[in-house]
């Protein structure tokens, strides 16, 4: 069997929904072992969002829930009684990495947070994964994907040229991909902490905003309007996304050697002569002009046609795609990204892997996401040292 | 002074452009050596040009884009046309613990800087490489930029109004598979220093984008369904949504989740205009949620982004203004946090720059320096890491291998 990356440590990990699962996703597959912390009897609300086979909501079918908790250990505990909480200071005690995702200052009520534990484990690392971080005026507040996306600067940066935008509210991005961002800003600094550790030997506390994370990806255009109170209006860019026969593409010819190749792919027409399409600049300040006569030759072709013939002439072009014409995609097939996972209740299905082929520490595939409460025994009778009775009766007392 | 997590791993860095960049950003910030190689020959192109910048620059030093994707790095200018400056490259490599690249696939192999000619120069060199679709299948050779990854990721599909286009989104979508590619490297250094061994990491910046809308595959896995999009909705919550708020073009976003939320929501409106059988329960509110979303936003045009943030925040309901880029740089939690730090730039001036998105107790990130200026650190590298001399530093500007 092939190493794992991070073979060896241990994470805990007491978060719910997306970006703190998916943090603990990362590490797990890539071998860690992530024991999953979900509180009794309902456990993680990733469980009741869905998609569902059929839209049949069922705790151990969502897809949600599927995705972001691959590889993973799953015992219940519930932190409101004193025994849970004993029971998850004994694991936080055996970890190397705590990641939990409670509002400010809800773990230090419970004697649970960076300060208690680090005294009994100075080894352990502590991420805590909220929408505005420890500190500021707004790190009690609530926040969802959609206020922190809009928050964050991101729907206002949308480069949608003047030409094509619309009156009303911007919108956020699909997919929640901004409660992943967190998530990925969380991993990046949890393995900065665990690679620190390896010299230090000292463990540390890690506040990750979500806000901060969505902003930093912003990093370019914020610290332009930051230095540039009113920055000149953005012309678009010619190209970009434009219908086709079958759908869409998006072509990015920003330089000179990829707008010949674009002109190319077009057969040379005439207009392409013109001062107007000299340069980058000049071509966006005809926008208006130029782009039409894109579109009107883009909507004679397919996506199909127009990517593979537009990328062998040196065209970077795309077509918009969506999930199934991903998933019957031969580049993604032929890399492998899809891996199939049995599970017991949602059966055999096709995940999307990892972006990253490592050939010495491969991404794995060796379990689907956990049962609420499916590592119990395992756990509690062969890590923590409880009898099957004691077991029982931690299950009838509701503290797991 | 403070040493980051990374310190003493150096960084041998080819990337150019937006994604690249912003991997080794996150590592410099983590206190790695970060040594980008550029050259005149060919130059990052957002040292001269940027639609979003403005005009084309003349001066390769000037570039505001540039100075924000390559805070604390140090630049040596090779020109790896010329045989001797790729054996320089391997000198560096040698002493290196990471080489990044993000060149289409097959060309660092053709310039003898592949990860077999490299393995052979440092046997536990990790070697990244970025690209638009991988450096395996039929398609290897494509290439593309950020919208064309959100576009062939299923990103773009999926964002927009629902009788809109799709949207393929703007830099940030670079700025995330750079982060994808810091999570990889960090991981690769890890397992490296327990056992000795480094590799060869192939990115595909689509597949980057993929996996962080993941689950959205999960229906099509499922049920066979494409997800489409939905503008500012949600599948389950209600209300969920942007409101105009008093003022131009100033909105405030409110998303309820539960019962409790929902009861808080309409007590702060007070004025009864949501007691209505048609809002009784979570799936009527669904069911009704263009007529919730009028009666809500007709409450919030009458009112400031301020007051119905405050007012919802205090009483337990998700609400945020919709803030641009002038408000983010005005923002109290941000400067009290603070998030955007002055750094003096020797051509540019003193400029604002946005932090790590994280922060660490015991190693936290600093900026060190600027962006750098073009070939700044020749004498550095060349000089002090790999011993020349002055003599033959200035043979190898003469005759332009470090050019």
């Amino acid at each position: 069997m092939a190493e794992t990356a991070l073979a060896g440590v241990k994470v805990l990990e007491y978060c719910q929904m997306i970006s703190g699962p998916y943090c603990g996703k990362l590490l797990a597959d890539l071998g860690a072992e992530v024991i999953k912390v979900e509180e009794p009897p309902a456990g993680d609300a990733a469980r009741r969002r869905g998609p569902f086979p059929n839209d049949v909501s069922h705790p151990e079918k969502s897809g949600l829930f599927l995705y972001l908790n691959t590889n993973k250990l799953g015992i219940t505990i519930d932190l409101g009684t004193a025994s849970g909480r004993q029971i998850f200071q004994r694991l936080a005690e055996q970890t190397d990495v705590l990641l939990e995702d409670r509002p400010p200052g809800e773990m230090a009520r419970l004697g649970l947070d960076y300060a208690s534990l680090s005294a009994i484990n100075p080894r352990l690392i502590v991420a805590s994964i909220t929408p505005f971080g420890q500190t500021g005026p707004y790190r009690d507040y609530k926040s969802y994907h959609l206020n922190l996306y809009h928050a964050s600067g991101h729907s206002s940066f949308f480069y949608v040229a003047p030409r094509d935008r619309r009156k009303g509210p911007p919108v956020m991005a699909g997919g929640q991909v901004g409660d992943y961002d967190g998530g990925l800003a969380a991993a990046v600094a949890t393995l900065a902490a665990l690679f620190a550790r390896l010299t230090s030997g000292q463990g540390q506390y890690i506040d990750i905003s979500k806000f901060e994370a969505l902003l930093a990806l912003e990093r370019v255009v914020v610290a332009r309007f930051a230095n540039t109170p009113d920055p000149p209006p953005w012309p678009g860019m010619v190209g970009g996304l434009m219908p086709c026969r079958d759908g869409y593409v998006v072509v990015t010819a920003v330089q000179n050697h990829q707008w010949q190749a674009l002109m190319e792919l077009m057969g040379n027409p005439a207009w392409a002569q013109d001062e107007k399409c000299h340069d980058e600049f000049t071509r966006s300040q005809h926008r208006d002009e130029i782009q039409p006569l894109l579109e009107e030759w883009m909507a004679q072709h397919t996506k199909e046609e127009l990517y593979h013939k537009g990328q062998s002439l040196g065209v970077p072009i795309g077509p918009v795609n969506t999930a199934a014409e991903i998933t019957h995609w031969p580049q993604a097939r032929q890399r492998g990204f899809f891996a199939q996972l049995d599970h017991s209740q949602a059966g055999r299905l096709e995940y999307p892997t990892a972006a990253y082929s490592m050939p010495e520490t491969p991404w794995r595939a060796e379990r689907a996401a956990p049962l609420l409460g499916e590592h119990n025994e395992q756990i509690y009778c062969g890590r923590l040292g409880y009898s099957r009775e004691q077991l029982t009766r931690m299950t009838a007392a509701g503290t797991i | 002074m403070t040493t980051g997590p990374l310190e003493g791993v150096r960084i041998l860095d080819f990337t150019w452009a937006w994604a690249g960049p912003h991997a080794t950003l996150l590592l410099a910030f983590l206190g790695a050596e970060v040594i980008k190689v550029e050259s005149r020959h060919r130059l990052d192109h957002t040292r001269l040009r940027s639609l979003v910048a403005g005009p084309t620059m003349t001066d390769p030093d000037h570039s505001v884009i540039f100075n924000d994707l390559n805070v604390g790095k140090l630049s040596l200018t090779l020109n790896l046309s010329q045989p001797k400056a790729v054996e320089i490259a391997k000198r560096i490599a040698r002493i290196s613990d990471v080489v990044t690249q993000n060149m289409r696939p097959g060309v660092m192999e053709r310039l003898g800087l592949g990860y077999d000619d490299l393995k052979a120069v440092k046997p536990d060199i990790i070697m990244l490489s970025s690209s638009a679709v991988g450096a395996t299948g039929p398609e290897r050779t494509y290439t593309g930029y950020a919208p064309t990854f959100a576009a062939m990721s299923g990103l773009a599909y999926i964002t927009g109004y629902p009788d809109g286009p799709p949207m393929p989104l703007s830099g940030a979508v670079d700025l995330r598979v750079g982060t994808t590619s810091a999570f990889a490297i960090l991981a690769a250094l890890y397992y490296r220093a327990r056992t000795g061994k480094g590799q060869h990491i192939d990115l595909s910046s689509t597949e980057a984008v993929s996996t962080l809308i993941g689950h959205t595959f999960m229906d099509y896995t499922m049920n066979g369904r494409v997800q489409t999009r939905a503008g500012n909705r949600d599948h389950m919550m209600a209300p969920h949504n942007c409101y105009p708020c008093l003022g131009e073009d100033k909105w405030v976003t409110i998303a309820v989740a539960c019962e409790e939320e929902w009861d808080a929501l309409r007590q702060v409106v007070g004025d009864g205009r949501l007691e209505d059988g048609r809002f009784a329960d979570a799936p009527s509110r669904w069911q009704n949620q263009e007529a919730l979303d009028q009666l809500i936003g007709e409450w919030t045009a009458s009112h400031s982004q301020e007051e119905v943030t405050e007012a919802l925040q205090k009483a337990g309901v998700a609400a945020m203004p919709l803030l641009d880029g002038p408000a983010l740089v005005q923002d109290a939690h941000l400067r009290e946090r603070g998030v955007l730090e002055p750094l003096q730039h020797p051509t540019i001036g003193e400029r604002l720059t946005v932090s790590p998105p994280w922060k660490l107790s015991r190693t936290p990130a600093q900026i060190r320096r600027p962006g750098p200026l073009l070939g700044e650190h020749n004498q550095y590298v060349l000089g002090e890491l790999l011993g020349m001399s002055g003599d033959e530093i200035e043979r190898l500007v003469a005759e332009e291998v470090v050019y």
